[in-house]
């Protein structure tokens, strides 16, 4: 919880990442999944289904949610949930965007 | 503060699924351990035949991972035994060192297999079937031995058998008495059985009983009381098996068969409690899973001190998973002076069903061949209804014979029946979710409880359950949404984009007013399909409502990796392509290249970032092997080389290839042509087959061999190569046009009938009209990987984001 032991990182410009499409970056050995969903903002998290390690950033991304592409599990992009029926959650990291580039967290 | 401290001796079904219980209606009560003898986490034990037979991994089976103990705070203790309860202290002692004390002791320790006297039955290749280590012990032999015996014709037995089978294992059943599955099966019943099991390969040597194992230092057969003896390498035994009681006993806790306990599961010990296998209630020690759970929900109210009637046994019931043979049995189920029976006895399906009445109400059944009405018939059990007042023969027939009475039993029900025994979801769970979150499909209920998500068996249940809920209301809403977020049937969303003229997915949900702004994984590539196919010329496709697959044209694994299968028309290569393929998997470490079913290449394990650049060195066209789109065309060799070949099969199945080829369907398509009725290219499950006859074709539709074995029917029959072209365009067309997004042909036709399509496609000037419209979808086509390759900004897709600082 405390910011100051985190460092940002730059991956570059939102315009590389298409609305409501995840792409995957690699940070300290960390994959985390990146999306810009349809209200422009933009969510990172742990590129890593809780369920059968799905890959997140493949997944149909509605609203501030993704489906994993694997076995379907719906995980709320906010705060990392799995929703219902499903239980579990995946770690969310904070994005900053300042102009025009993207920063994570980490 | 403080917490009870809750030990669980066992690690298994019974035990974890009572503390799940537990967690469920107080996470804060206890302090939980977990010791457990097996090196696993928990794991489905119902499910090691499935994996012996191949059709599930270890992996798969296991019910709680690591997480899930670690999420919830419990201590697990894998690979140790409990060896002794001090019940003055209210300690455990395990046989490596570790004191754990406790305020409430759970014994879950399960069952023993029986292992009979046998002399030289220690010696190596005598193992029995029980867990996941006997389980390994079996797979290993098989890749060694050839010949393997299994003393013992009850369930466990022959499930062990049919997995040896699978094994490419000789098996021969050794049973001790005349009948197979004598505790579940009546002669008649078991006899049929012994007749499907032989077909499928297991010899039976009945009426035997073992005297001594052979062999040196590893076993070489059996020998019998009556002298005769057979080889073997492997023995497996599968007698039965009786609860693991040494504990309880060591530890002063009455013990009869199994630990004796109570209707609230309490041991003769204060704070000592015992469910499971290793239980004895009221005389009765099950064997099934769902007494298991039964028992494990009371034991958890009682400790977590919420009132709970008592458990008061079970109804228990018996269904064989061996594929191909459904046996279900319950309650009595053999003859006597004071029952009498229903029978029904069909030799032509190798259909036998038999219900067991005493005082006009159901106590026991035994079905064979056919078990779908195995539910229906335990719920009148259990609910103990009267059957006075129904037609005898008509307790046998199919639900739709007797319109509402399915709904009648399952009102009938009371609440904590458990509906979905895979998830163990009660009737009064899903009834409050109806009415309280106004769930009106099976699909929300699914959803909402978790109901009929695994094997989807209590479906007709739950649907019943529905209808009893919301009565007539539901019949309107009968017509099932395409999802959740909308209440809108297939049917009526294509009406609505053709009268709104609706062009995209956003304005789709945004005007016919989506519960959910952007739908859900379900619904979003739906919508895209249905868009393209009315509007093939006007609608831009929309990547992101693709699903994976077809948004990376690649087929992704499961471990994150992709599956590459380029297009070799009707199943067709050439040394340079092959050459080619080969360069490619080389230079790019494909783990596996391997021939698919459908004919073609599958470069397999294919890194995400490499899938361009691998496209662009193949220099083929793909070959959709992710999509919901025309698949591939099966050929056999036909009239070109085949002495028997009437018809050039490879021709016209590189013509219809070309043709269709891009084409995106309600669900993926499969096709095959054949030269001669020999059918060697499997046309008749095939969801187009064509086979040449002399002087002509004929073209069967709706076949499949996947999920839903299904023969395909034959549409028509054809002169020309032409007139091939001309019914396969209007068929798919016509199939493009009116199944369900997801839908198979096989699942279609079941819906709609041969004789409807048949009258759409017999008149020519429709068969013109869909030609005229599926020409127009296909003029649009490019191939995907070219485009990808031609466009920087897609190909960067396939790259990771660079990390600037």
């Amino acid at each position: 919880m405390n910011s100051m032991q985190k460092t940002m990182v730059e991956i570059g410009n939102i315009h590389d990442l298409p609305l409501q499409t995840g792409r995957v970056v690699k940070v300290n050995g960390r994959e985390i999944a990146v999306f810009r969903i349809s209200s422009g903002d933009v969510r990172a998290v742990e590129n890593r289904c809780p369920h059968k390690n799905g890959p997140l950033a493949e997944g149909i991304v509605a609203g501030e949610y993704v489906f994993c592409p694997l076995h379907d599990r719906k995980i709320n992009l906010n705060d990392g949930n799995v929703q219902a029926p499903d239980s579990g959650c995946v770690t969310t990291y904070r994005v900053d965007v300042t102009d025009e580039k993207v920063y994570i967290s980490i | 503060m403080n917490k009870r401290k809750l030990v669980l001796v066992g690690n298994g079904m019974a035990g974890v699924r009572c503390i799940e219980e537990i967690l469920k209606h107080n996470a804060d009560l206890f302090e939980i351990t977990i010791i457990g003898s097996e090196p696993h986490p928990n794991y489905n034990r119902i499910l090691l035949s499935s994996v012996l037979a191949g059709d599930a991994d270890i992996r798969d089976i296991v019910l709680n991972d690591y997480e899930w103990y670690k999420k919830h705070q419990i201590d697990l203790h894998t690979g140790q035994t409990v060896t002794r309860i001090d019940v003055e202290t209210k300690r455990v002692f395990t046989d490596q060192g570790l004191v754990v004390p406790y305020d409430d002791l759970i014994l879950a320790t399960g069952s023993l297999p029986v292992i009979l006297p046998l002399p030289g039955a220690d010696k190596q290749g005598v193992i029995s079937f029980r867990d996941i280590k006997d389980c390994e012990a079996m797979i290993e032999a098989s890749k060694q031995y050839k010949k393997a015996i299994v003393i013992g014709g009850g369930l466990l037995g022959l499930e062990a058998a049919r997995g040896l089978l699978n094994l490419s294992m000789e098996v021969s059943v050794v049973h001790i008495f005349e009948n197979l599955m004598e505790r579940q099966l009546d002669p008649v019943a078991s006899q049929l059985l012994q007749q499907e099991l032989e077909k499928q390969g297991i010899r039976f040597l009945m009426g035997k009983q073992s005297e001594a194992v052979l062999g040196e230092e590893r076993v070489t057969g059996l020998r019998f009381k009556d002298g005769s003896m057979e080889s073997a390498d492997l023995i497996v035994m599968a007698v039965g098996i009786k609860p693991n009681v040494e504990l309880a006993r060591q530890s002063g806790i009455e013990v009869n068969r199994g630990v004796m306990v109570n209707d609230w599961m309490e041991t003769s010990l204060p704070d000592v409690y015992a469910v499971g296998e290793c239980a004895e209630h009221r005389t009765g020690v099950y064997g099934l899973v769902a007494p298991l759970y039964e028992q494990g929900m009371v034991l958890a109210k009682r400790l977590c001190r919420i009132d709970t009637p008592p458990y008061e046994g079970s109804v228990v019931y018996t269904k064989l998973k061996v594929s191909g043979v459904d046996v279900f049995s319950a309650g009595e189920f053999m003859d006597g002076a004071e029952t009498r029976a229903i029978r029904v006895h069909d030799e032509f399906s190798g259909v036998y069903k038999k219900i067991m009445v005493r005082d006009n109400k159901i106590i026991g059944a035994v079905l064979f061949g056919d078990t779908s009405d195995s539910n229906r018939i335990l719920q009148m059990m259990r609910s103990g209804s009267s059957i006075q007042d129904l037609k005898r023969v008509s307790i046998l027939e199919n639900r739709s014979a007797e319109a509402n009475s399915g709904n009648d039993l399952v009102a009938a029900l009371s609440d904590d029946e458990i509906i979905c025994g895979c998830n163990g979801v009660s009737k009064g769970t899903i009834v409050q979710a109806i009415r309280e979150k106004g769930l009106c499909s099976v699909e929300e209920v699914k959803q909402c409880t978790s109901a009929s998500r695994s094997c989807g068996g209590c479906k007709p249940l739950v649907a019943n359950l529905l209808e009893s809920v919301l009565g007539d209301s539901v019949v309107v809403s009968r017509k099932e949404p395409i999802c959740g977020c909308t209440t809108l049937s297939r049917e009526e969303l294509v009406a609505e984009i053709k009268e709104k003229q609706l062009t995209t997915v956003k304005e789709v949900m945004f005007v016919l007013g989506w519960k959910e702004t952007e739908g859900c994984s379900k619904c979003r590539p739906a919508v895209n399909y249905y868009l393209n196919m009315i509007w093939p010329e006007e609608h831009e496709d929309e990547r992101e409502s693709r699903f994976v697959n077809e948004r990376m044209h690649a087929n992704i694994q499961k471990d994150g990796t992709y599956s590459v299968v380029p297009r070799m028309y009707g199943g067709v290569t050439s040394p340079a392509e092959l050459k080619r393929i080969a360069a490619v998997a080389e230079k790019y470490n494909v783990p596996m290249v391997k021939v698919t079913g459908g004919q073609r290449l599958d470069l397999l394990g294919v890194k995400k970032e490499d899938l361009p650049k691998i496209w662009a060195e193949l220099d083929m066209p793909s070959g959709f092997a992710y999509g919901k789109a025309i698949r591939t065309v099966k050929t056999c060799v036909g009239s070109d080389f085949c002495r028997f070949g009437t018809q050039n099969s490879i021709r016209m199945g590189i013509d219809i290839e070309k043709k269709f080829e891009r084409l995106n369907t309600p669900a993926k398509v499969k096709m095959a042509v054949s030269g001669c009725p020999r059918n060697c290219a499997e046309s008749s499950i095939k969801d187009i087959g064509v086979v040449g006859i002399d002087g002509g074709w004929e073209i069967y539709v709706g076949g499949n061999g996947g999920v839903h074995l299904r023969g395909a029917e034959l549409l028509c029959k054809v002169k020309t190569e032409q007139e091939v072209l001309e019914w396969t365009g209007a068929f798919l067309q016509y199939y493009r046009e009116n199944a369900n997004y997801g839908e198979r042909t096989s699942q279609w036709m079941e819906r709609v009938g041969l004789t409807a399509v048949q009258a759409v496609l017999q008149d020519s000037e429709m068969r013109r009209q869909l030609n005229e419209r599926v020409d127009k979808a296909l003029s649009v086509l490019r191939d995907p990987w070219q485009q990808i390759m031609e466009d920087k900004q897609a190909s960067r897709m396939y790259e990771e984001l660079p990390v600037l600082t």
